[in-house]
């Protein structure tokens, strides 16, 4: 992964992680809603509207700083995917709470490390500042994501049973 | 400045590129990803969309224009080139992209994608390869292996040879051509940007797993690596990579020096109302 060394840098990086999460999670919300999965509709609705206040915030630090413009492609991510963005090919119309959460608790544990990582790098004081407190934040989010998985039971075997499934072809 | 003037003048996001129709795609298509890449790669390219135009064919993909806040056309089933080609002979100042499936693109519209890249008319054509007919239920498109078993009026493979389109846009005469993945929406973006700028007939290959009926093809995040070589100028150079290609290498293979087909008219059109006198049926 490319080395962020400056606050405005690192301040781009931050708004695209939260932008896509919130962009993604809005998806995601979209996609249960129209397969008639209230459940995890709505608790993909609360990670976007969670991700875009993140995202705002960002806004207004960036507000101050001199940000330069960067295309999502020249963003280095390394080998992962954006940190904190669910995958597209992971959802499932029949996916439970306990199935959703597990994605976003992953999601969030990967924010964790790149914040981490950051603030462990040759950076300025600032930008390591910055990049302690939005781990730290993750860290909660971690802590907060399992509590809430809690609540839910784990899948069972029969999950993806569907009695009248869309590939039916029959 | 007043609030109206300034928000003219801001910069477009992504987003701003989608409508606010929900896509009834299965949750965990590929497509859902190159929605996402097309909104970003015209977001850098700050187009102004009432300039863009997306036209396409019939099938799950080719829902795209629907899920977009440009111009969009929802073609018969194998016609969005020829409908694409007509608008962008006509009307040269539009960005036309034509997006649509497999089954749409080299089956039933086979020989419309030959003649497209023939004729190398500015405009991108990308087409979203999930190996399977959809909307229709599973059936072998032309990109299906031969072995897969799995669909009903295929139950013993197709046992014919896969068509490869990066081989057959070559051949025939595309001026760019590149393989992404739903996978990489970023990489996808940058690909189909790279597309869009390149003059000539773009063509863009984009694997986009179908889970509903090819459900393994959810692995083939997995398999799909970076070409190892950058994108040539020499068809024969592109011809010879393609010998050992497996479908999975992303990246941009060719990029063409050919000039656009753009023909004059002359200022000479007829009015409508004699296109609508030809088109008359008379009883």
């Amino acid at each position: 992964m490319k080395a962020i060394t400056t606050k405005a840098e690192f301040l781009v990086y931050a708004l695209a992680i939260e932008e896509e999460a919130s962009e993604r999670y809005a998806v995601f919300a979209d996609q249960m809603e129209t397969t008639n999965n209230p459940e995890v509709a709505g608790l993909f609705r609360k990670m976007e509207q969670l991700e875009n206040e993140h995202a705002r915030e960002i806004e207004k630090l960036i507000e101050d700083a001199n940000v330069p413009h960067i295309n999502p492609w020249e963003l280095d991510w390394g080998d992962d995917d954006q940190p904190e963005a669910v995958d597209f090919s992971d959802t499932h119309y029949l996916m439970t709470p306990h199935q959703a959460l597990s994605l976003v608790l992953k999601a969030e544990k990967r924010a964790v490390k790149f914040f981490s990582s950051v603030a462990k790098g040759d950076v300025d004081e600032d930008v390591k500042r910055l990049a302690s407190e939005f781990a730290d934040e993750e860290r909660e989010h971690v802590a907060w994501v399992k509590k809430w998985r809690k609540k839910f039971p784990r899948p069972g075997e029969d999950w993806a049973e569907d009695m009248d499934p869309p590939n039916a072809l029959e | 400045m007043t609030e109206s003037a300034s928000k003219q003048q801001a910069p477009m996001k992504a987003k701003d590129y989608k409508s606010g129709i929900k896509p009834v795609w299965c949750p965990g298509c590929g497509d859902f990803s190159v929605l996402s890449a097309m909104i970003k790669a015209m977001a850098a390219l700050q187009l102004k969309p009432e300039n863009v135009a997306v036209i396409s064919g019939i099938g799950c993909s080719s829902r795209i224009p629907a899920y977009l806040n440009v111009y969009g056309f929802h073609a018969v089933h194998g016609r969005a080139l020829p409908v694409g080609i007509g608008l962008k002979i006509t009307r040269p100042e539009l960005t036309v992209l034509v997006a649509g499936g497999d089954g749409d693109g080299f089956s039933i519209g086979g020989n419309h994608f030959m003649q497209a890249c023939r004729r190398n008319v500015d405009m991108t054509y990308i087409v979203m390869d999930n190996q399977v007919y959809g909307m229709t239920k599973g059936q072998a498109s032309p990109t299906t292996e031969p072995d897969w078993e799995r669909g009903k009026l295929t139950p013993h493979g197709t046992r014919i040879n896969p068509f490869y389109p990066l081989v057959v846009a070559l051949a025939s005469g595309a001026n760019f051509i590149a393989r992404a993945s739903s996978s990489d929406p970023n990489g996808a973006a940058r690909v189909i940007t790279e597309a869009v700028q390149h003059p000539g007939f773009s063509f863009v290959q984009i694997m986009s797993p179908c889970v509903t009926f090819r459900p393994e093809q959810r692995d083939w995040k997995k398999i799909v690596r970076p070409a190892p070589v950058e994108a040539t100028s020499d068809p024969a150079a592109a011809a010879r990579r393609l010998m050992t290609d497996d479908s999975f290498f992303l990246g941009t293979l060719f990029k063409g020096e050919r000039v656009a087909f753009q023909p004059e008219f002359g200022g000479q059109s007829a009015p409508v109302t004699e296109l609508d006198k030809d088109f008359k049926i008379n009883s």
